[in-house]
Order: C-alpha cells, then structure tokens, then sequence
C-alpha cells in the first residue's frame, strides 16, 4: 500500500467519524473543532503511525470570528506522508489543549506560537517566552501589533 | 662589527610628533573583536581570509576577548534582545576602542523594521565607520579600514603618561 493510498484510506476514516478532510498540496487537511484536537493527535499517533510533530502555528484573521486558526502539521516516517489539522479559537478565550503529552517537541513550539500569536495552550507546563524576552508586550504576530512598535531593552543614545 | 659607539652610517634619531608616532603605530595593529551575528559573517571570512587579506592592514588577529582588542566588528544583525550584549561587550573594551557598523544591518536595521531588529548600533553605542552594503563586498570592507586607518592616524591621541 503505497504512501497516498494509506492517506486515502486515513480520509475515509475520519469523514465517516464526521470530520472534514480533504487533499491539499498533497497532504490531508482536516478541520476540526478545538475540543478534538487532543483525541484525533493521539489517533493519528497510535493508530496511524504519524509519529513526527512538525510544527504547530496560528492564523490570524482580524476580520473573522472566531478569530485565530491555530494549525498543526504531522509526519509520518513510516509511510512518509503528512496531515494538517487546522482548528479554530476565538480572541476572547484563544485556548487549545497541549500536545505535550504525546510529543516532547510541542513544548518549544507552543512556547513560540503563544509568544507570537497569544494562543494559550492548556496543558503545557511552561509557556515563558522563547525567542521574545521577558517584559514583552503584546504578540507581534497579530496583526494589531503596530509594525514599527519596538520595545527596547537598551537606553538609545541620545 | 661595530662597536656601541661608532657611527653605522643608519640613522640613530628621528623628529616626529607625539601624535604622529603614537596613531601610526595603533593604525597598524588594529585588533578586532569579530561581534558576529547573521550572514554577513560569510563576507568577513572572506575579506580576511588569502585573497584580501585585511593582514595586510595589520587588522588581521581577531581577539575573542574585548578586553584585549580595540576594534568592535559588528556584522550582522543585532536584535533588540542581543543589545545588552552588544552593549556590555563594549563597555568592558578598553581604550582607545573603535567601532565598525559592517553591513546595513549593522548600519541602519537595513530592510528590517519591526518589533525584533535595532535600528543600527548607533542607537547605542558610538560607531567610527559604517559600511553599507548587503553584504559589502570586500573591497568596500578595506576601504572602510583604511578610512579609520586614517581616521586614527589624524585623530590626538592623548597623553598616555605624565611623561609623554
């Protein structure tokens, strides 16, 4: 069974669960609500094999309600085939749960995505900045940062 | 062989100036602290490396320490969470100490302008030449020393001890 066909095959268990699923540049995205984030990481872990966490990032659609897609990409090392799985949360509670639990590497990268984008992450035990510094205000990868607002840690010259 | 006293027929004195003197014997042993933060570092492995040669300009010894060297290098770009250390490496160097903005990072921010880059080392401490340039090329980096080659050959240089 080749790498695609095992995707396929993937797709169709998780529309017959009630999930949609669809190809997109090759790797199977799936929209999901925030509450399953959790339960379908760790299937995609137990039972189909993606056992490579590659990234975990966020969207920010200023226009939008809810306001933040937050997006995590899978690898699998066996099959070498990836899965997006793209979720949803609002500005006012910006709440996923961690996947620290099943992958060790969540940790930096949730770090990171709750410094630049503000998204918290339920379950990770340690979300200080990681390549911000500590006295940071505000997320600069939301849109309604100002773009030219910097915040230094050094007296200018004058 | 001659003996201490007798004439060689080389020359045993010279008139110049205090000044003179003292900048031309520091604008030749210009030891640079190498601050190295982003891609520019290519260039710099270049221009001081065999075909360029900053040796020949006698600022070829990189010292890892700011207290032993007098040129801060600073290639690359600083971000506002690597100020501090920009800025301490400086103070601890000693004087005479100079400092070379290399690249327009170093410059100016160049084309970052967001909430992470400083906006030129100048904004915190005193800079003695800039080089443009992204990166500069060689030939510009050995323009830039010989510019404060003369920039120290011409500056006073102030009394070392009471005696000189």
């Amino acid at each position: 069974m080749s790498g695609a066909e095992k995707l396929e095959a993937l797709r169709e268990k998780l529309v017959a669960d009630g999930l949609e699923a669809n190809f997109a540049h090759g790797l199977l995205a799936v929209a999901l609500p925030r509450e399953d984030v959790l339960a379908i990481a760790t299937r995609l872990k137990d039972e189909f094999g993606f056992d490579l966490f590659l990234d975990v990032t966020a969207v920010d659609w200023p226009e939008r309600k809810p306001r933040f897609d937050v997006v995590y990409h899978f690898y699998s090392t066996r099959d070498h085939v990836r899965v997006r799985l793209k979720t949803t949360v609002s500005e006012e509670e910006p709440v996923v749960d961690s996947l620290v639990s099943l992958f060790g590497s969540a940790g930096f990268m949730e770090r990171e995505c709750h410094e630049m984008y503000g998204i918290k992450f339920h379950g990770n035990p340690d979300l200080r900045p990681i390549l911000l510094y500590e006295g940071f205000e505000g997320h600069p990868l939301r849109k309604d940062y100002p773009k030219e607002r910097e915040q230094p840690l050094v007296r200018y010259r004058t | 062989m001659n003996s201490p006293s007798e004439k060689t027929g080389s020359f045993e004195f010279l008139t110049t100036k205090k000044d003179e003197l003292v900048g031309w014997a520091r604008k030749f042993s210009i030891f640079p602290y190498p601050f190295v933060t982003a891609c520019c570092a290519m260039e710099f492995m270049s221009v001081s490396s065999t075909i360029y040669d900053t040796d020949r300009f006698g600022a070829a010894l990189p010292r890892f320490s700011p207290r032993q060297s007098d040129l801060l290098m600073v290639v690359g770009t600083i971000a506002h969470k690597q100020a501090p250390i920009l800025k301490k490496v400086y103070e601890q160097m000693c004087e005479p100490k100079w400092v070379m903005a290399f690249g327009v990072c170093a410059t100016s921010g160049g084309f970052y302008r967001n909430y992470a880059t400083l906006q030129g080392i100048d904004t915190i401490i005193p800079v003695d030449v800039y080089i443009p340039g992204c990166p500069p090329r060689p030939e510009m980096v050995i323009d830039g020393i010989m510019q404060l080659q003369d920039k120290i050959a011409s500056a006073r240089h102030p009394i070392l001890t009471d005696k000189f």
